[in-house]
Order: structure tokens, then C-alpha cells, then sequence
């Protein structure tokens, strides 16, 4: 891993005061994961670099019992690319120039000089635009190389790593500072153990700059995150190649629809309680629950029963600690249940239940596997009521960010229209003796209908099918 | 007195304190058998006389007991018993468990309880205890009966006490010493001649005239009930069966029509209807006494039987597990009309509960009452009442054999409610008519009434009908928790719940319909690491290994750098509707060794299957191995086909990071050198580290192909691991190359033979050829080449040896251990390799695929098929390094 620094401050050679560095020499450091090296590959009175060598160990990496074992442990980019590794680096080799005291030459540190700074490699999560947004607001021309895949197969298209050039005439501890911080942050990742002691560095680095950032939110973020890929190295092994599930959840790729879909995910979410609620249901079910959004807000209503079901034992986990359940009274925590269940196999435990709703869970499942859902869920559990919602496929011409074609989550395995999801609802009513009523959800666009479908299925020989829906109009 | 105690069966002991039950006990029942009072009080409160503790310790009482009925096994209660009180909960115990209550009454005279009381000094109370508690025994003598218990046995004296003997007498239901073989058959309805050609069919001699039959030596038939009622001659059916079951020929069990004949000709008062005015009116043609005969041999017929050592229950309308060899009216109620929720569903018909599809007895249920077009196996039970009354066909089933013998109606005798073959889906809900029961379906058309022959015989249970979808409902009972799996060849396998619990999300959200999933490979370990100095992996050490284990010749296989595939493939689709239960029309599946499907779209996959059926077929394969279908352990090429992202994201990026990285670094370092500044070392060892990442960078390469459709692949198998006519671990590697080759020789543009050498791991020069064979391989980057002892499955004595070692080659390693493992700075300190944990998963993974496959060969039902593939997943879930 490489890193120059150059100046055409004069006298260049100069710089080597402010590293602490003679331009002359090779010096070597010792980090706890390899050696640092400094040299200068030019030193003139006109322009001076300075190169700092990042040799990272890669057996050394493969902490064993830390980690886990998914193959990413052992082939990775991480001896490659500008990461957390680099950061910890450049505090350690440059931790003087970085807090920006030079004995003898405070004039100079304190003095803005015209910098460059060149990183062959820096892993963009976000890629080019979020190199720019993040470093460009601080006053840094930003140049990005975008760099091959494999050379030869083109077809491939580019890494996950650029270039990166930094120009821009400031103080040397500065620059230092911002890549600091921002290195680890294109990168999405840190080595180490991210602890409450990150927040204190992140506000002690940021002083002067980070609270008016305008990608404030995303910085804090990314540098406070959990190393979540290595939260669950049994999953990991197994999941084969899934892209990983939470990656979504920090999604930086299109703000505007990221905003759209969150109001259409809440409205969604409103649409469901309202039809579960409407039912008179008083023991629930959220089949497909993940991490708990829908069941936090049944608990908010009078049901004496809500259980979440979901096939993931992780995000039960993360359901169970969003909804704070260890800290419920115990009156309130008989209220809730979470259990693992796959919708494939049948589960005596979810007969009895007045109502289920099944929120974008369909299409998720290989469209060869829905009759073992359907006939568990209609045949065997038979709740009175049950809701359904699944993305309108004729609505996906309006997602701009949405390619032609594509679905809206990588995992979804079809996306139905209206036509074709009425056909599975018919089917299923016929099958299973329920009466259907479909109601549009989010906002209702003339030509291709509303972003998400749900219908809501009654029990024959049930009422309460009339009155469902309210605001969103029901359409049979 | 002989006390004549139903084994199991509750016996509650009723006596005051000093009568002398828990002497009783222990003179008559093991230690084990009795559940003490006062030993509970002892449990909970270290005192055995501790009255206070008094609720706990019965709770403990009721607590054991109850599991001990569960087992079911005969349980002793030893305690006063002398109130109604404390009475009642123990009948209820009984009675949930569909056993019999026996009380034994220990009343001497007040004196001698007194004495004995006197005699043991941590009995201080006073003398009123004992008036109080006779007292109590005395209201209670009468009504014992009434209360619930089956019998009541009451000792008055010592003498009496001293003199009673205890006879265990099995359950009227349990015949399980009686193994047959045994014929059973259907609903017969009166359809006497029927009766008689399905008897001859199966080897009776009949004389229809005497109304006898004689079975062929050894044999016995079964009657499952209604012999009577819309058929033609249902006295003559009746003096049959009653003549066959008083010689020994035959066992009866009572069918509804049969219980409501017993009943009508007791003088009670039933409704005329079904077939019985007709059955009635027969009958008048009968002497009194025939009738009278008929109603005492009805009116004694057990609800249902147990036999061949618990193997096979036969019961009219099914039996689930927990009645099976039980008494209540409860079991009865379900012998004679299945289960029922006890609701009645929107139009007013019950609504029945789909009892064989929730079976998971080990026990064979046959069953009948429900006519169906075609028995079919759900679960180990089978419906064999194929209608006959209705001009179905009259069909017996022979055990332990499992053939199904079946003769067409002569005529259609009565019309049915449903016609015979209409579809009905057991969902345990609404429109089955009455004489539907749930648990079994009939779909599509039959050879109702076609065959003109006589008799047609049907070996194999999946014969002509399609498979109801409740056969293959799987239970998260199924798979969940904390698991013990059996298998043939690794005995017991255990899987935690934490690994059943991630295999669910992998089944539930990636997997292929189970009903093709029918065995997932196993995982493979690495030799002991090489001493070598630049290589982790030799097929030395392999052959050491195997000459250790006892192994003398070994057939080493070229790895052909594809992804693993299962592949199952079908001769057509009717195979797979009648075999896999598969329906929508397609012939097998390909797919990865997590169970996923292999290629996305189904028609590609339809395609793949094509040509390897082709092939199969070319082969002789089907003939050869007189199969319908057959499973392919394969490799599929290459492998950017499957592993085409992961090679972009996770390989690629990394070869393209190393080479952006070192190679800025070497330049700058370079003008850092030219400036006279010594750098030397640190250039050098970044000019290593770029060639390791050029290798690194040509070693995934070699997995890169175009695909673009079906035709790019190619098919690599190396094992036919099953088919119809068995699994074939049993049979050298040779003969699975042999039949591979052939494959390859009928379409060499898709099938890819597999290059192999044998060798003989204790001859130098053998070694030596595989070894330089091996190297060959490897250092034009291939992948390597997997040792197996040549008889494939190879046991020792602690089980099996390995059955395969794979030996990787150094570049291949690369992608494995990362780019620059094989720098000597790196190498040496991965030597060290766990690989324990690697074999024993490998070795159980194994043992749980065969048991899979050897289930399904078996027609098992699909739970226990897949209990083993999920199991193979859970244990999977482990945390083993990846890199072995």
C-alpha cells in the first residue's frame, strides 16, 4: 500500500521537517500488522514527495478465533488498499505532523503550502461520487482513476478501488487528518474493534471541519459501524455468495430514492397495521418479520398476541434487540413472541391466530416454492385474516435509479404485476376458501398503478372482509 | 385371587396407612415401576413423612407417572388413594393416555394397619388417621367403578394379600408377537365374489359354497374393516371372515359399517342408511343364530391390531402414533372414522384432520375406509380401500412383502358419493364428503375397469397414482432443534440446535423442492500437510494415510477445476411424478452441494437434463441398472458459471488492488532507489510480492470461460451414486468410471471423461507414476486430483476410511490461502492445519448422504429423507477453516 505526499512549497525539501522524516533516508516502523516504510522518491528545493510503504502481513491478518471463517478472511484486498490499515499507519509514523507541531518550523505547520496527495488504490464504497462529495467540500481537487478489473477480460468493467489524487494548498496536518478519517470511511470498514472510544477520535479529528461537512451523517456513520461481517461466520460460510443482508440497509448509492422508498416502506407498514387492524384480530402474526419494523408498531396497538416469525435466526437477534425485549415488563413481554420458521415447512405453532400479514415476503421465495408457503399459511395455520404485499412490477418504470428490467432487491426472485399477482390471490382463495378485496399502497400513478400491491384475505365465513383499507380505496 | 392387571395400564394401590401397599409393590412390581408417595415427599423435601410437602410431591408423582404412560409402560401408584380427590387426577392420567386404570384395594382389618404403624417410629400420628382414612376408603368402595376404573380387585385380610397373584396380560390390541406374513385386505362391502377371486389371487384355497377359506402355508389374512353394507352378499362375507378368524386364518378389525351392524343387531336403534337396509334384508335370509353369531363376532372386534413386533398396525380408518396399542373410546372413535376435529367446517361436514400426513410413526399403518383410486404410501400408512363396492377394484396387501393384489369389481355394486379418482386435496379442511377422509387423495385418471384380465398385480407403491402434495408436507418438527439422526454407516449423528437453525434459513429461503433434494455431498478433507518446502498439499501423504488405514489400493482422480452438481435425472416425466412426486412436468434437478438450484432458469436446466438422459440412454444405463432414474455426483465447468460473481468481486478485485498497489509502489520505490538512496530489499520483496499476485492472478484465470448457454458447460461425473435398484457405495470406483465413460463416450462435446490412475499405495513405483501425474496437473495450474481407496467405501475399525483425500496443487492453493501464501516467509507458518474436525465432518457428512439416498431408495417417506440432507446442511454451518 502506497501513499505520496508531494509539495511545490519552497523549499520543497521542507516537508521533511513536517514529517519528521529525512528526505534522504529509508526509515522503517513496525505496526502491529506489518512495517511502514518512508522514502522520498524525489527531494528538490523546487518539489519534494515523500512515500510512505504500507507492507501489510497477510498471514498475519487471519487472526484465528477473532474473525471467522469465511473465505474473505484469506483472500482479500486489505494488504492492497487504502484502508483503516493505512490510517493507523499514517497516525503512527505521522502522528506529530498530523497534530500539526513541528519543533522549529511551527510557522510552516501552521501554513497552508500546496499539497498533493496520490493513492493507487482506495476502495470507494459509493465509488466516484462519493469520493468527490466527500473530499471536495473540503477544498481538495479531486482527481479519480478508475481502475481495471482484470486487464484482460474489459467486459468486466472497473474495481471496487480508484485512483486517487487529492490536490489542494493547506496545512499538512490537515490533509493528514482528512485522510484519516475519510479513508476508513470510503473503505466501509475498520480492522479493529470499534468501540465508544471511536466517537471521542471522531469528534477530537473532526474539530473544525466534520460538523459542517455536508455528508456529516454518512462520515459518522460509516466510521462508528460494527464490523457486521463478521458478526455470524456460520451464516457467512453458508450463504455461499449472497450479497450481504445489511449491506442494503446503508445504502448511499441514490439519496432521493432512498428517501422515496422509506416513505413508501413506512406507508406500506401503515397500510398492514390499519388492515390488521380493521380485522379485529386479537393474536397476530408477522410472518417474514426481519428485524422488526411492523411488529414495532403492532405492539402499539391492542392485540393480545403479536408473534413475529422469521427464517432468520439473525434477525430474530436484531428484532429481539430493536424491540429492547429483555427490558419489557412482563405483562408487556407475554404480549410478544419471536420464533424462527421457515413459511416452506409446516408449523403447528402458527394455527389458532386471528390474523397474519406477510410483508414483501412472497417474492422471496423461488416462485416453485410458493405452494409449500401457500398451502402452510392458507392450508394448515388458516388464520381468519391474512395480508399480503408484494412490489407492483409496473410501477418499476418510476424508480429513475431502477435499471430497465431490474428487480428492486437483489434477492427478490420475481416482482409480479397487478395482473399476475390477482391470479396467485384468485388461485389461492379457490384453494383455500378465503375471499380477497386488493388495495393499492403508495401513491397511485394513472398508467402503472400504485409502488406496492396488498391484498387482504378473509377466511370464508368470516366478516370483516368490507371496511378494510379506508384511505387507500379498495378495489376488487 | 388372581389379579389380572392389562399390560401397560395405570395400577393405583388404595389402602390406609399400615395396609400394606408399598409391600405389595415391591413383591409384585419392580422398584422402577412403582411411584411412591412418600419416596416423592423424600425428593422434594428430604423427609419422607414431611406432610407439608405433601402437594409438591404428588405433583412429582403425577409428573413421573404420566411419563411413564407416555412410554407407555405399566405404572404403580403407590399412595392412600382413599378420597375421591386424589383419585380423580390419576384416572385422568389414564384416560389421556388411552390406558386402563386398575385399582387393587388393600383393606385389613384397622388393628393390623395400626401394628405395623406402631412398628415404624416416623409414624407418630395418632390412630385417628387410620379410623379417618378407613373411613374415607369405606364411601369410596362403591363407587369405584363408576369413577373409572377398568377393574377393581379388593384384599381383605394379610391372608389374602399373602395368597393374590399377579397375571400381566397384553392389551387386546397388541399382537405383536404374531409376524405373519399376513395378507391384508380391504374394504369389502359385500362383494363376495370379489372376496373370493382376490383370496384365490393370493393363494387361498376358497370354497365359496362352505364360505371357508384356507390360506397358503404361514399366511394369515386381515380384514380392515366394513365387510358389510351396499355390496351384494354381505353374509356370505361375513360367515367368511368369521370362519376364517375362528380357525386362525384370519385377524378382523371393525369397520364403521360393521360397528353400526353389531349395534342394530343388539336391538339398538340406528339410522337405516348407507348400505345397510340392503345388509338387513340379506340378512333375513340367514338363520337367527347366523345373525346372532355375526352380532357376538362384531360386537368383540378389537378396534384395531399391532402386529409383527410393533411393525405393522392395521386399523379401519388409520391410526396415528400415539393411539397405537391403546384402549379408549377415543382410539376406537379414530379406528372406526379417522380423526376429526370434532368442528364442523362452513357447509357442515366435519372438518378431518390429515392424520397421515402428520404421521411419523416408525410403525406401517394400513388402513382403509376411504376409497381412493390408487393406494399410495404417505408416511408409511396406506389407504388400500380401492372402492371395490363402487366398481373399483378390491385390493389386499401382502406384509412384509408390500405388494399391493387388487381384482376389479365385477360391477359397480353402489354409486359413490364422489366419483372414484376425482381429485380431492387433503388439506383437513371443507369439501370432503362423508366418505372422504382426509390423509389420502386419488388424482387423475386409473385403469379402473380397463384391465381385462382377472387380476392385476401391482408391485411398488407409487404405481399409477400421483402423489397427494400432504405425502410431502414437511414439519418444522421435521428439522428443528436439537436432532439425533440414525444412519447405516456413521450410526447416530447429532445435530445442535444453533446448526439446525442456520441450515433452516438456507433450506427455507435457497433450497430446491425438497422432493428432488434426496442428498447433498460431503465435505472434503486435505491430506496431512507436506513437509515440502514450497507446498502445503502432496499425494504422498495421502497414501501414507490410506496405507495406514489399511488400504492397499487407491484410485486417484483428476479434479476438473469445475463446481460440484448433484444430478438426478429421470427417463421421463411420469418417472418423476410417480417416483419424486413432481408434478409441474420437469425431469430432475441439477443443483449445488448447498442445495441450490445449479443453473437459474428452468429451461436451461431442462436442457442440461436432456442430454444427460440422452446419454444415460446411449449408455444402457436405464437397462442396465433397471432404473427409471439415476443421481450423478458431477463437476460442472467451469467455473465462472457458477462462481462467476464471486470470481469478479472477490478475486478479481483483489488481483487488480495487488497489481494497482504494488505496482505504483515498485515505481515509486524505483525513483527512490535512483536517487541513491538503498531501498534494495524492500524493492525486492515488493517485485515477489507482485509476481505471487501475477500467479495469483493466472491461477483464477484458468476457471474463466464464456457461458452463454447450456452448451458451454460441460458435465464432469465421477460418481452414479443411485438409482432405483440401490445405492452404490458398495461398488469399486471402477465400475462408477466405467458407466462415466460411457456417459462421456455418448456425448463427448458435453460429458468430460474423468482421468484417473490406480496405485498401489505400499509400491514405490506405483506412487511414483500418480505422483508425477499429479504434478503434471498442477503445474500447469490445474487443480489437483482427489485420492480414494479404489472399493470406495472402506471400512475400519473405528468405521470408514476417508472416502477421499483431495491433494491440491500450489498455484491452484492460491485462491484458497491467498496470493502470497507461498512466499517461505508465509508457507511455513500455515503448515500447521486442524484437521481433525475436517475428516469427522467429511466422514459424517457421508454417512447421512448415503442414508438419504438409501431412505429413498427404500420409498421412505420424503421427512426422513430429508432429515438427513438438512442434517448434512446443519452440520455444514460449522465453523471449519475454509481453507481445508
Amino acid at each position: 500500500m502506497l501513499l505520496t505526499l508531494t509539495t511545490t512549497h519552497r523549499p520543497a525539501t521542507d516537508l521533511g521537517f513536517l514529517l519528521h522524516k529525512h528526505p534522504d533516508r529509508h526509515q522503517r516502523f513496525s505496526v502491529p500488522f506489518g512495517e511502514v516504510h518512508v522514502a522520498y522518491p524525489e527531494a528538490t528545493e523546487e518539489r519534494c514527495t515523500a512515500a510512505l510503504v504500507l507492507d501489510v502481513d497477510p498471514v498475519g491478518l487471519v487472526r484465528r478465533g477473532q474473525g471467522g471463517f469465511a473465505l474473505a478472511e484469506y483472500v482479500n484486498d486489505r494488504p492492497y488498499v487504502a484502508s483503516s490499515f493505512l490510517a493507523v499507519a499514517l497516525v503512527t509514523v505521522f502522528k506529530s505532523a498530523m497534530a500539526g507541531t513541528c519543533r522549529g518550523h511551527e510557522e510552516l505547520a501552521a501554513t497552508a503550502i500546496p499539497l498533493v496527495a496520490e493513492l493507487p488504490a482506495v476502495p470507494a464504497r459509493g465509488g466516484e461520487r462519493l469520493v468527490r462529495r466527500l473530499f471536495e467540500p473540503l477544498g481538495y481537487a479531486v482527481e479519480v482513476t478508475p481502475v481495471p478489473l482484470d486487464d484482460a477480460h474489459p467486459e468486466w468493467g472497473a474495481a471496487p478501488h480508484v485512483g486517487l489524487r487529492l490536490t489542494a494548498t493547506t496545512r499538512l496536518s490537515q490533509l493528514l487528518t482528512h485522510l484519516y478519517v475519510l479513508l476508513p470511511v470510503l473503505d466501509g470498514e475498520k480492522h479493529y474493534w470499534v468501540d465508544d472510544t471511536e466517537i471521542e477520535k471522531l469528534l477530537r479529528r473532526g474539530e473544525g471541519w466534520l460538523g459542517d461537512h455536508p455528508e456529516r451523517d454518512l462520515i459518522v456513520r460509516r466510521s462508528l459501524k460494527h464490523q457486521a461481517r463478521l458478526v455470524h461466520p456460520a451464516l457467512a460460510t453458508l450463504a455461499e455468495d449472497d450479497p450481504d443482508p445489511e449491506a442494503g440497509a446503508t445504502g448511499d448509492e441514490a439519496i432521493p430514492t432512498q428517501a422515496r422508498r422509506t416513505a413508501l416502506r413506512e406507508h406500506r407498514l401503515e397500510a398492514v397495521q390499519g388492515a390488521l387492524k380493521a380485522s379485529g384480530a386479537r393474536r397476530v402474526l408477522d410472518l417474514g418479520c426481519g428485524p422488526g419494523a411492523l411488529l414495532r408498531r403492532l405492539l402499539k396497538d391492542d392485540y393480545d398476541l403479536v408473534v413475529g416469525a422469521d427464517v432468520s435466526h439473525r434477525t430474530l437477534e436484531i428484532a429481539h434487540r430493536r424491540l429492547r425485549l429483555d427490558e419489557l415488563h412482563e405483562a408487556q413481554r407475554a404480549r410478544i413472541a419471536l420464533w424462527q420458521t421457515a413459511l416452506t415447512y409446516r408449523d403447528r405453532r402458527l394455527q389458532g391466530f386471528d390474523a397474519a400479514a406477510l410483508v414483501e415476503v412472497i417474492e422471496h421465495l423461488d416462485a416453485d416454492r410458493l405452494g409449500a408457503l401457500t398451502a402452510n399459511v392458507f392450508g394448515v395455520a388458516r388464520p381468519g385474516t391474512v395480508v399480503v404485499t408484494t412490489p407492483n412490477a409496473e410501477y418499476n418504470v418510476r424508480w429513475e435509479s431502477l435499471p430497465a428490467g431490474a428487480m428492486r432487491h437483489p434477492d427478490h426472485r420475481f416482482e409480479w404485476t397487478r395482473a399476475e399477482f390477482a391470479t396467485w390471490t384468485t388461485a389461492v382463495c379457490a384453494e383455500h376458501g378465503y375471499a380477497v378485496v386488493h388495495h393499492p399502497v403508495g401513491e397511485v400513478d394513472d398508467e402503472v398503478g400504485a409502488p406496492t400491491q396488498m391484498a387482504v384475505f378473509t377466511r370464508a365465513g368470516r366478516s370483516g372482509a368490507a371496511g378494510v383499507g379506508g384511505a387507500t380505496g379498495a378495489t376488487r | 385371587m388372581r389379579i389380572e392387571l392389562p399390560d401397560p395400564s395405570l395400577v393405583v394401590l388404595i389402602g390406609a396407612s399400615g395396609s400394606g401397599k408399598s409391600t405389595f409393590a415391591r413383591r409384585h412390581f419392580l422398584p422402577t415401576e412403582t411411584v411412591s408417595s412418600d419416596v416423592c415427599r423424600g425428593l422434594v423435601a428430604d423427609d419422607e413423612n414431611d406432610q407439608a410437602a405433601s402437594e409438591d410431591a404428588f405433583a412429582v408423582l403425577r409428573y413421573i407417572a404420566e411419563r411413564r404412560l407416555a412410554q407407555p409402560r405399566l405404572t404403580v401408584v403407590d399412595a392412600t388413594n382413599v378420597q375421591r380427590e386424589s383419585r380423580k387426577p390419576l384416572l385422568e392420567l389414564a384416560r389421556r393416555h388411552d390406558l386402563f386404570a386398575v385399582a387393587v384395594v388393600l383393606d385389613p382389618p384397622a388393628s393390623v394397619c395400626h401394628e405395623r404403624n406402631a412398628l415404624r417410629p416416623d409414624r407418630d400420628f395418632g390412630r385417628h388417621v387410620v379410623g379417618r382414612q378407613r373411613a374415607q376408603l369405606e364411601r369410596s368402595m362403591k363407587r369405584l367403578r363408576k369413577e373409572g376404573f377398568h377393574r377393581v380387585f379388593t384384599l381383605r385380610t394379610p391372608e389374602e394379600v399373602d395368597a393374590c397373584e399377579i397375571v400381566r396380560t397384553p392389551l387386546w390390541t397388541d399382537r405383536r408377537t404374531e409376524t405373519g406374513p399376513f395378507d391384508v385386505v380391504g374394504d369389502v362391502h359385500g362383494c363376495f365374489d370379489e372376496l373370493v377371486l382376490l383370496l384365490r389371487e393370493l393363494g387361498y384355497a376358497v370354497d365359496p359354497g362352505a364360505r371357508t377359506a384356507v390360506p397358503p402355508e404361514g399366511r394369515r389374512a386381515i380384514f380392515v374393516g366394513d365387510l358389510v353394507d351396499r355390496g351384494p352378499a354381505s353374509p356370505a362375507v361375513l360367515a367368511l371372515a368369521m370362519s376364517m378368524t375362528e380357525a386362525g386364518h384370519a385377524l378382523c378389525v371393525p369397520g364403521n359399517h360393521d360397528e353400526k351392524l353389531a349395534r342394530k343387531l343388539g336391538g339398538r336403534n340406528v339410522r337405516i342408511a348407507h348400505g345397510l337396509a340392503e345388509t338387513l334384508e340379506q340378512l333375513a335370509g340367514e338363520s337367527a343364530a347366523f345373525r346372532e353369531r355375526a352380532r357376538e363376532f362384531l360386537a368383540g372386534l378389537v378396534s384395531h391390531v399391532v402386529l409383527d413386533g410393533g411393525e405393522l398396525v392395521v386399523a379401519h380408518a388409520g391410526m396415528k402414533q400415539a393411539y397405537q396399542g391403546r384402549s379408549s373410546s377415543r382410539v376406537r372413535d379414530f379406528a372406526l372414522y379417522g380423526e376429526t376435529t370434532g368442528g364442523t367446517d362452513e357447509l357442515g361436514l366435519p372438518i378431518r384432520l390429515d392424520w397421515a400426513a402428520d404421521y411419523r410413526g416408525s410403525a406401517t399403518v394400513v388402513y382403509g375406509h376411504t376409497p381412493v383410486a390408487d393406494p399410495v404410501w404417505v408416511n408409511r400408512t396406506i389407504n388400500i380401500d380401492t372402492g371395490c363396492v363402487f366398481g373399483g377394484r378390491l385390493t389386499a396387501l401382502r406384509w412384509p412383502e408390500r405388494e399391493l393384489v387388487s381384482v376389479p369389481a365385477a360391477r359397480t355394486w353402489a354409486e359413490p358419493a364422489r366419483p372414484l379418482g376425482e381429485t380431492y386435496a387433503p388439506s383437513g379442511h371443507g369439501t370432503d364428503g362423508e366418505a372422504a377422509s382426509a390423509g389420502a387423495a386419488a388424482t387423475g385418471t386409473t385403469q379402473d375397469g380397463a384391465a381385462p384380465s382377472p387380476a392385476s398385480a401391482s408391485a411398488g407403491a407409487f404405481a399409477t397414482a400421483a402423489v397427494p402434495r400432504s405425502a410431502f408436507a414437511l414439519d418444522m418438527a421435521d428439522v428443528a432443534g436439537r436432532r439425533i439422526v440414525e444412519t447405516r454407516l456413521a450410526r447416530n449423528v447429532t445435530v445442535r440446535e444453533e446448526q439446525a437453525a442456520a441450515a433452516l434459513e438456507v433450506m427455507g429461503r435457497f433450497a430446491i423442492d425438497p422432493r428432488w433434494l434426496i442428498h447433498l455431498p460431503p465435505t472434503m478433507a486435505p491430506p496431512a500437510t507436506s513437509r515440502r518446502p514450497d507446498l502445503l498439499e502432496h499425494p504422498d501423504q495421502a497414501f501414507d494415510e490410506y496405507r495406514a488405514a489399511g488400504v492397499a489400493e487407491v484410485v486417484c482422480e483428476e479434479k476438473h477445476m469445475g463446481s460440484r452438481a448433484i444430478v438426478v435425472v429421470c427417463r421421463d416425466a411420469d418417472v418423476a411424478r410417480e417416483r419424486f412426486g413432481i408434478t409441474d412436468g420437469s425431469t430432475g434437478t441439477i443443483h449445488t452441494r448447498t442445495g441450490r438450484a445449479f443453473l437459474e432458469d428452468a429451461a436451461a436446466t431442462e436442457e442440461a437434463l436432456a442430454r444427460v438422459r440422452a446419454a444415460v440412454g446411449a449408455a444402457g444405463l436405464w437397462d442396465e441398472l433397471d432404473t427409471g432414474w439415476l443421481l450423478l455426483d458431477a463437476e460442472i465447468l467451469p467455473w465462472s458459471a457458477k462462481a462467476g460473481d464471486l470470481i469478479r468481486r472477490q478475486y478479481a478485485a483483489v488481483g487488480s488492488a495487488g497489481r494497482a498497489g504494488l505496482g505504483a509502489t515498485i515505481a515509486t520505490l524505483e525513483r527512490v532507489a535512483a536517487r541513491g538512496i538503498d531501498v534494495g530489499d524492500l524493492l525486492a520483496a515488493e517485485r515477489t510480492r507482485l509476481d505471487h499476485v501475477e500467479r495469483y492472478v493466472a491461477a483464477y484465470s484458468r476457471y474463466v470461460g464464456d457461458v452463454a448457454g447450456v452448451e458451454d458447460l460441460r458435465l464432469a461425473p465421477f460418481h452414479l451414486l443411485a438409482a432405483e435398484s440401490g445405492v452404490f457405495v458398495d461398488r469399486p470406483h471402477d465400475w462408477h468410471l466405467e458407466r462415466c465413460d460411457r456417459l462421456a463416450a455418448a456425448d463427448p462435446d458435453w460429458i468430460a471423461p474423468t482421468g484417473r490412475r490406480i496405485v498401489d499405495v505400499a509400491d514405490d513405483e506405483s506412487r511414483g507414476v500418480a505422483i508425477a501425474w499429479w504434478e503434471e496437473l498442477t503445474a500447469s495450474g490445474g487443480e489437483g486430483m482427489v485420492v480414494k481407496p479404489r472399493g470406495f467405501l472402506s471400512p475400519t475399525a473405528k468405521g470408514f476410511a476417508q472416502v477421499g483425500i483431495k491433494c491440491r496443487g500450489r498455484e491452484y492453493l492460491r485462491i484458497v490461502y491467498g496470493p502470497e501464501y507461498a512466499d517461505p516467509g508465509q508457507i511455513d507458518r500455515l503448515r500447521s492445519r486442524g484437521l481433525g474436525r475436517k475428516r469427522s465432518l467429511a466422514s459424517r457428512e457421508f454417512a447421512l448422504g448415503v442414508e438419504a439416498l438409501e431412505r429413498f431408495v427404500r420409498r421412505e417417506p420424503l421427512h426422513r429423507v430429508h432429515e438427513c440432507v438438512f442434517a448434512v446442511l446443519a452440520l455444514e454451518s460449522d465453523p471449519v477453516d475454509p481453507r481445508l
